[in-house]
């Protein structure tokens, strides 16, 4: 079955054109031509373009996630001033209500005291009128009580000595 | 005659030649399953290990393909 | 009832298929005849005769010059299609390249880049009906492998001097087994371009040899030529993948064969 490999060769037949080895040549020749040229594309143009599209691109994205990193801390700095600011008026409100109360407190003191001291003054006085009226009261008992001894002296047949009624009720008044 | 017996030989030659393919259809399939059975127990690894699959893959495969040369040159080429 | 219908439609199929079968349905199946050189103009081959060989080899270049130099001319920072699929490839080789061959194979990076582009395009130009599939041939296939060899063997040698040896003994073996795994790690290096080549070649010529046979039954069974077709989309589909897995298979070959060379420790 030799000869079958020859006929093949001949472009006949069904052998293999695998093995047809006078072809060979012209196969290499044409695949080290593809080759070289792929290689030198390749190495000139196309790889050292892809190489600084994606390194390009590599670029940009890290500068966009460099800003977009900025941007987010330039967020969480307004975050912090806004919050500091709400603390700081939140402060502020409660230091003016605290001095609003002091003040009012003072004033209601002070309101306080001037009503204690008006009363008391008031007090004082109604005391002291008190005290006048009692006085009068027991100096007005003491003459009812002379009158009155006097009258009860007489109208008993006796003579009243003024000055002996008057030291006998001042005796009777004392004790 | 003795080309007809020849050719006998030939061809039955090349259908024996032709069972090392089954077998190297086994040995891919082997080589496959337990790659798989071992992705399906620690996936996270298995990304990484898929070059040396194909590898296997292409090893295992490699022998079934001399036989599938031989039964080709037993029919064609002898 | 719908079963019996079923089968006596399918018998009715099949015995029509049987009267109406083509007259001259001799299985005239020829696989081998699309891997066949010709020349494009006249009949001699020479080393230079421009073939279909040239004539396919030369698409292929157009389509990686189409891809990788057309698709990225835009420069676009958010690409379209052609640049993405372009930008995929550069990132799937190089990172292969860098994963498997190491920081120090990087410099290959425009071979290997050569080797894979020009496979996966061959291959899947020859898919293509009509087409001549380059990458089916042995000399072709031999020469790429031969190629990555001497590549290999030279590189391994120049960084390493004689050290390189060491891929051959195994230290970490017992020492009476060493000279006998030196043996067969030999027999397995210059075994590496012979699988590396008939790898590639096999597998291509294979896929396009069935599609060529599930043609011939499709010509030769008539009405039920459906059948074949059924199997030649599938067996297509399993091709399309085919080519591009062979080509990444030799690819990661050429990165794994540079790795030991550039670092030969076992």
């Amino acid at each position: 079955m030799a000869s079958n490999t020859q006929e093949a060769a001949q472009g006949g037949g069904s052998a293999m054109p695998q093995l047809d080895f006078s072809t060979f040549g012209n196969q290499i020749f044409w695949l080290v031509v593809a080759l070289v040229v792929i290689y030198l594309i390749l190495s000139r143009v196309a790889l050292p373009r892809i190489a600084a599209v994606l390194a390009e691109r590599q670029g940009t994205i890290t500068n966009d996630l460099a800003a977009a990193e900025d941007l987010k801390a330039k967020a969480v700095e307004a975050e912090n001033a806004y919050n500091k600011a709400l603390a700081d008026a939140r402060a502020e409100a409660q230091r003016i209500a605290a001095e609003t109360r002091a003040e009012i407190q003072a004033g209601l003191d002070e309101a306080i005291a001037k009503a204690d001291e008006q009363i008391s003054a008031k007090a004082a006085e109604s005391e002291k009128a008190i005290a006048e009226i009692k006085a009068g009261a027991l100096e007005s008992v003491k003459a009812v009580a002379n009158d009155t001894a006097a009258e009860l002296v007489t109208a008993l047949g006796g003579s009243a000595d003024a000055d002996a009624v008057a030291a006998a009720v001042a005796d009777q008044t004392k004790g | 005659m003795e080309g007809d017996i020849a050719q006998l030989g030939q061809f039955v030659g090349a259908g024996l030649a032709a069972i090392g393919s089954g077998a190297a259809a086994i040995g891919v399939g082997h080589v496959a399953g337990n790659f798989l059975a071992g992705a399906l127990r620690n996936p996270s690894a298995a990304a990484g290990q898929t070059a040396t699959l194909f590898i296997g893959i292409a090893f295992a495969e490699a022998l079934g393909i001399f036989s599938f040369l031989v039964a080709l040159l037993l029919m064609f080429a002898v | 009832m719908g079963k019996i219908f079923f089968y006596v439609a399918l018998a009715l199929v099949l015995v029509s298929g049987l009267v109406f079968a083509p007259e001259k349905a001799e299985l005239a199946i020829h696989p081998m005849d699309q891997f066949r050189v010709s020349a494009l103009f006249g009949d001699n081959i020479s080393w230079y005769t421009p073939t279909n060989v040239t004539l396919w080899m030369a698409l292929a270049v157009a389509a990686v010059f189409a891809l990788l130099v057309l698709g990225s001319s835009r420069r676009a920072i958010v690409p379209g299609r052609a640049q993405s699929v372009a930008e995929l490839a550069y990132g799937f080789i190089y990172k292969m390249v860098e994963d498997v061959a190491g920081k120090d194979g990087v410099k290959f990076f425009p071979y290997i880049m050569t080797l894979f582009m020009f496979i996966v395009m061959a291959n899947f130009l020859g898919l293509i009906p009509m087409s001549f599939t380059t990458t089916s041939h042995i000399a072709v296939t031999a020469i790429l492998a031969a190629l990555v060899f001497v590549t290999v063997t030279v590189v391994g040698f120049v960084k390493n001097g004689v050290g390189f040896l060491g891929l051959f003994w195994v230290s970490s073996a017992p020492l009476p087994l060493r000279p006998i795994l030196a043996i067969i790690e030999l027999i397995s290096y210059f075994v590496r371009p012979v699988s590396h080549s008939i790898r590639l070649a096999g597998n291509v010529m294979a896929g396009h040899a069935v599609l060529k046979v599930f043609a011939g039954f499709a010509g030769a069974l008539g009405l039920f030529s459906f059948l074949p077709i059924f199997a030649i989309t599938a067996v297509y589909a399993l091709e399309v993948l085919v080519a591009f897995i062979q080509a990444y298979v030799f690819t990661i070959l050429t990165c794994v064969y540079l790795k030991d060379a550039l670092h030969p420790s076992h």
